[in-house]
C-alpha cells in the first residue's frame, strides 16, 4: 500500500483513547508542514483533509505525482500565506498515507485489517491534538477544513475550544444525514461485495478489492458534483464512438469519466481505510455528543468562526451550514457565514473560486 | 465632544456617534460593513452583521468583519434575548415583509435599537404624488415602484405610532435633509431620512 513518502512521522507517545472505549497503542501521525513556526508558536494553521484526502496539501502526491490538493489556496502569497503562517496538514488516523490505519501493522506484526478499532471524527481530532502537543502548539491561529476537514475543525472547536482562535468550515456539516449515510453504505457494500475484499484480510494477497473500491468511488464522486456540472461537462455525449453500440462498454462520456475516477482512486487508497473513514463520518453528530443541542457544543467559545457553503452542493447543502451558524449565534459566538455561488457542487471548495480565496484570506489573516 | 469627520452616510454617522463604546452590536442589513468597521475601530465595539446579499457578505468577511448571510425576516429568531446592547436596522425596515415583527425582534435581541428609514411624508414625496399623480422617484427614494425593494413605505409619524403600539420608548431621534441634520419640528414634512433610538 501507500508509502509515507517524504512525510514526517509523529509517534503519539501515549495510547490514544477512542470514543469506542478502546485505545490505539503506538499510533503514528504522518504530516507535512509549510512555512516556519514563530518562536512563540502563534502562527500555526492546521488544515484538515477530506475523506480521501491526505497530508499532501501543497506538495506533490508521492503516488500520483499530482500537485498538492489545495496548492491553489496554500503557499507563499496565497490566501493561506506560508510566508506568514506555519501550515500543518496531517493524515487522519484510519487513513492510509502513513498515519495509523487498518493497513498498518498491529503489535503482532500483521496488518490490523478489520481488527483496527472503529474510529470517529473526534478520534481523528484526538490524533491531531496529540500532534499539536508534540509540535508545542498550544493554540492554533486557525483551523481550516472542507467537507470532512470541516467536521474535524468543528469537532476541535467543540471539544478543545482553547486550541484554535479561528475556525473555518467550508462545504461541511455538523451531522451526517440519512442521505449521507445511505450513499456511504452503497460504497461500503460495493467493497464488501468484492470477493477480493476477503473480510478485509487482503493485504498478503495479490488480489485486492479494487473493483469494489472503484465502484464506491464512482458512487461517491457523483455526490461531489452537481447535476448541471455533469450535464455541462458530459451531457449525453458518447465516448470515442459515433453511435450507440448496444452493449455495456463505457459508451457515454460520463461513464468513461467515472470509471477513470474509480480506477485511479484504487491506486492511491486502501479499501479498508475507506470503510473506516466513511463509518467515522456517518457517526458524526456534534449535537449528539453534547446532549442533543448543537449550541451547547459551542457554549462559551472564544473562537471566531467562518462558515462557507456552495449553492450547488447537495451533499452538504447550505441548510446544514445555516444549522451550524444558527447554533453558533445562539451560543453567542463570533461567526461569519456566506453561501457562495459555484456551478460544481460539493467539489467547488477544491476548485478555482476567487470569492472563496478572498473569504479565506480575509478570515485567516 | 468633537469627533473626526466620518465618511459614513449621515444616518449611520448619527448611529455611530451614539453607540456607547465597547458595546455588543448587531447591524442588520449591514451592507459592505462600513458602520461595523467604524464601530469596531473607533468605538471598540464587538460588532456582528447580517446581510442578505452574498457579494456584500463576502466583502465584509474579507475585511475581517463577522457577518452572517441571512434574512432579517427569518434569521433573527436564532439569537438569544438581549444578546446585544444595540440592534441596528438601517434603511431596511421598509424592505421587510413584516416591519412590525422585525421591530419586535430588534427589541428582543438588543437592549436598545437604532432604526433608520427614508420618510415617505417628506414634502418632495408628497408633492410628487399630489402634483405628479405618480409614485415618487426622489433623491431619497431613487428607484421606480416596479423595481424598488421598499415594499412598506413609512413616515416619521407612522413609525412613532408603531413604536407606541409596540410599547417601545423613543429615546432619541435624528432627522436629515440634503445630507444634513435638521431639527425635530415638522420633521414629518422636512426630513428625508429619520433615525430613532428605541428601548423597551
Amino acid at each position: 500500500m501507500a508509502p509515507a513518502g517524504s512525510s514526517l512521522i509523529y509517534p503519539i507517545p501515549h495510547p490514544l483513547p477512542l470514543d469506542s472505549g478502546q485505545a490505539l497503542e503506538a499510533a503514528e501521525i504522518a504530516y507535512e508542514t509549510y512555512g516556519t513556526l514563530a518562536p512563540d508558536a502563534s502562527n500555526a494553521v492546521l488544515v484538515c483533509h477530506a475523506l480521501t484526502g491526505d497530508q499532501y496539501l501543497a506538495s506533490p502526491h508521492p503516488i500520483t505525482g499530482k500537485p498538492g490538493w489545495w496548492e491553489r489556496m496554500v503557499g507563499p502569497g496565497k490566501p493561506i500565506d506560508t510566508n506568514r503562517h506555519f501550515v500543518i496538514c496531517a493524515n487522519v488516523i484510519g487513513s492510509c498515507m502513513g498515519s495509523s490505519g487498518p493497513a498498518s501493522l498491529a503489535p503482532d506484526g500483521q496488518p490490523y485489517a478489520m481488527r483496527f478499532p472503529v474510529i470517529t471524527i473526534r478520534d481523528m481530532v484526538r490524533g491531531l491534538v496529540a500532534l499539536l502537543d508534540g509540535l508545542g502548539i498550544a493554540r492554533l491561529h486557525a483551523v481550516v477544513g472542507g467537507s470532512m476537514g470541516g467536521m474535524q475543525a468543528l469537532s476541535l472547536a467543540a471539544n478543545w475550544p482553547d486550541r484554535a482562535a479561528r475556525v473555518l468550515v467550508i462545504a461541511s456539516t455538523a451531522r451526517h444525514s440519512a442521505q449521507n449515510i445511505a450513499f456511504h453504505e452503497v460504497g461500503r457494500q460495493a467493497i464488501m461485495a468484492d470477493p477480493a475484499w476477503a473480510a478485509g484480510d487482503y493485504y498478503a494477497s495479490d488480489a485486492r478489492p479494487d473493483n469494489g473500491l472503484a465502484v464506491a468511488r464512482m458512487a461517491a464522486h457523483i455526490t461531489y458534483l452537481s447535476e448541471a456540472g455533469l450535464t455541462e461537462k458530459f451531457g449525453r455525449r458518447l465516448q470515442d464512438r459515433d453511435a450507440k453500440g448496444f452493449g455495456f462498454d463505457a459508451e457515454f462520456q460520463v461513464e468513461s469519466y467515472l470509471r477513470y475516477q474509480g480506477s485511479g482512486f484504487t491506486r492511491r487508497f486502501d479499501a479498508n481505510s475507506y470503510l473506516y473513514i466513511t463509518r467515522a463520518m456517518d457517526y458524526f453528530d456534534i449535537a449528539e455528543e453534547h446532549g442533543g443541542k448543537l449550541a451547547t457544543a459551542f457554549a462559551g467559545t472564544q473562537a471566531r468562526f467562518c462558515v462557507v457553503s456552495f449553492d450547488t452542493d447537495w451533499l452538504y447543502p447550505t441548510a446544514e451550514s445555516r444549522h451550524v451558524v444558527h447554533a453558533l449565534n445562539a451560543a453567542g459566538a463570533k461567526v461569519s457565514f456566506v453561501e457562495l455561488s459555484a456551478p460544481h457542487g460539493h467539489d467547488s471548495f477544491l476548485l478555482e473560486h476567487d470569492q472563496l480565496d478572498r473569504v479565506v484570506k480575509g478570515f485567516v489573516e | 465632544m468633537t469627533r473626526p469627520v466620518s465618511s459614513l452616510r449621515p444616518d449611520l454617522a448619527a448611529i455611530a456617534a451614539h453607540v456607547a463604546p465597547g458595546s455588543r452590536v448587531l447591524d442588520i442589513g449591514c451592507g459592505d460593513g462600513a458602520l461595523m468597521a467604524e464601530l469596531e475601530s473607533v468605538s471598540g465595539c464587538d460588532a456582528r452583521g447580517m446581510e442578505l446579499d452574498g457579494a456584500l457578505v463576502e466583502r465584509c468577511v474579507s475585511r475581517g468583519l463577522s457577518v452572517v448571510q441571512g434574512d432579517a425576516n427569518l434569521d433573527l429568531a436564532n439569537y438569544p434575548d438581549k444578546a446585544f446592547d444595540y440592534a441596528i436596522l438601517s434603511q431596511t425596515l421598509q424592505t421587510a415583509t413584516r416591519p412590525d415583527l422585525i421591530l419586535d425582534e430588534l427589541l428582543r435581541v438588543g437592549r436598545r435599537a437604532f432604526v433608520s428609514f427614508p420618510n415617505f411624508a417628506h414634502w418632495r414625496t408628497r408633492a410628487a404624488l399630489l402634483l405628479g399623480g405618480r409614485m415618487p422617484v426622489t433623491r431619497a427614494l431613487p428607484v421606480s415602484w416596479y423595481e424598488t425593494q421598499n415594499i412598506h413605505h413609512v413616515t416619521v409619524e407612522d413609525f412613532r405610532d408603531l413604536a407606541r403600539m409596540k410599547g417601545a420608548r423613543i429615546e432619541r431621534a435624528w432627522f436629515f435633509s440634503n445630507e444634513k441634520q435638521i431639527g425635530a419640528p415638522a420633521a414629518n414634512w422636512r426630513a428625508e431620512f429619520a433615525v430613532f433610538e428605541l428601548s423597551r
